[in-house]
């Protein structure tokens, strides 16, 4: 069920596509830059999809004109973070909220190991299901 | 850097026709030259040299497409002279023009001093830096008064780390975006001679000369123009009077000091229409300055300048 025909982690938007290349990330970039969104570079190794928070990767982006910046970025973060999942966050402040409004990963690790199904059994014969990442079982920065 | 610069391997023969006069009306360009010279009084110099920047770039791009030319130009720049001689307005334009050639994509100005670029404390200053550069990337960074970025009588500055930063970036992203720095002459050039790693990579020098007392009257016809006002005959004469004499003066800021004296005598014209209640009042009035209102300055009465919203050479 957690799997997929690729093996790897399917969050956000484009990735059921092959990865992104930095000119089609340009493209993007210049997308959410002409809607005037915030763009934030996030980064993580705990890809659990109930993991909504990844740390940031310096301040949010505001004012930009130009993706070039951001990509500089990205190639900083890829080059801090080789072997974590990094993704890009746009941020819209029309509902006066910064509410992300388009998010995609941009750098994963080589080999994902993926989720496992745990079951657990409670009262009766009830059965608990939840899913746990392979990776998670190492301590933070040794997972992939 | 537009499609119709994006090299291909096609080779072209030794004549090929090339069609200069199309290629630059195609760009645009001659608008914003126009532009240039009707709405700046003066500066036949930095004009000159703003042509010859443009037809050297202009026959670059036409290079380009025809596969001869290597490395992309260096475009950063100095503009130095004193304050108020336009270099602020010519950077603006000169954002235009390379946008319309296509060597910066957005054509967009960022106009930053020391504050913007220098943090307070370790470890501030790169962040605040990059920040900014960001913020420039595809448009033209302007950076105002540039010399007070490196101040060698303390090497605890964060200044240098800033110029360090800055020097990374006009190297290896000159595609992305193009530095202006600007500032008084002597004091630029000291900067340069202590950052020869920046001279190194500035490539066009333009000098900012002084406006002659004539100019300035134009430019103060022009500026009165833009906000409804108008000299009488006998006002024409008497900012005649005044400009010599607060061009022998300290602080002294072209078109800056010109702009001040003017918001001054539209202060005093106020008063004076306001004392004259008796009299009926035109439209005419209302969009007038007299000799009266410039003559009451303290530059013609004491021979000292007015103070009272005169920053003088160092305001913005």
């Amino acid at each position: 069920m957690m799997t997929n025909h690729n093996g790897i982690v399917t969050q956000g938007q484009f990735s059921f596509l092959p990865p992104l290349t930095d000119v089609q990330i340009t493209a993007q970039l210049k997308y959410a830059l002409k809607h005037g969104w915030a763009i934030g570079i996030e980064y993580t190794d705990d890809p659990h999809p109930r993991n909504t928070y990844w740390e940031m990767f310096g301040n949010p982006m505001f004012d930009l004109k130009d993706p070039a910046g951001i990509l500089l970025e990205i190639n900083n973060c890829r080059k801090t973070f080789p072997h974590h999942y990094i993704r890009v966050v746009a941020s819209s402040a029309v509902r006066g909220v910064e509410s992300p409004t388009m998010s995609y990963i941009v750098n994963r690790p080589k080999k994902e190991p993926g989720f496992g199904v745990v079951r657990q059994e409670s009262d009766g014969r009830n059965i608990r299901y939840t899913i746990h990442s392979y990776a998670t079982d190492k301590p933070e920065g040794e997972r992939y | 850097m537009t499609e119709s610069i994006i090299s291909n391997t096609e080779v072209f023969a030794d004549d090929t026709p090339i069609d200069l006069a199309a290629e630059l009306s195609a760009s645009n360009v001659t608008e914003i030259l126009d532009k240039l010279d009707r709405e700046l009084v003066g500066l036949k110099p930095v004009k000159t040299r703003i042509r010859e920047t443009a037809a050297l770039l202009l026959v670059d791009r036409v290079r380009r497409k025809m596969n001869l030319s290597a490395a992309s130009p260096t475009l950063h720049m100095s503009f130095t002279g004193n304050p108020g001689t336009g270099k602020t307005t010519v950077a603006l334009r000169m954002a235009e023009i390379l946008h319309r050639l296509g060597y910066v994509r957005e054509g967009h100005l960022v106009s930053v001093t020391r504050d913007d670029l220098v943090g307070q404390y370790i470890g501030h200053t790169a962040p605040k830096t990059k920040e900014v550069i960001k913020k420039a990337m595809g448009g033209v960074l302007f950076i105002d008064e540039a010399y007070y970025l490196y101040k060698p009588e303390n090497e605890r500055d964060y200044g240098a780390e800033s110029i360090e930063i800055l020097l990374q970036v006009m190297e290896n992203n000159r595609d992305d975006l193009v530095v202006i720095l600007a500032g008084y002459k002597n004091r630029m050039d000291r900067f340069f001679e202590s950052n020869p790693g920046m001279r190194s990579r500035i490539a066009h020098h333009i000098d900012f000369p002084d406006y002659s007392a004539e100019e300035l009257l134009v430019i103060a016809k022009l500026m009165l123009a833009q906000q409804n006002y108008r000299f009488s005959a006998d006002g024409e004469k008497a900012f005649a009077q005044y400009l010599p004499l607060r061009m022998g003066m300290t602080h002294f800021a072209n078109a800056r000091s010109v702009r001040n004296a003017l918001d001054r005598a539209r202060l005093r014209q106020a008063n004076r229409l306001f004392a004259s209640s008796g009299r009926k009042l035109t439209k005419l009035d209302l969009m007038t300055l007299e000799p009266e209102d410039i003559l009451v300055s303290r530059v013609f009465q004491e021979g000292k300048v007015d103070l009272d919203g005169d920053e003088g050479a160092n305001a913005q």
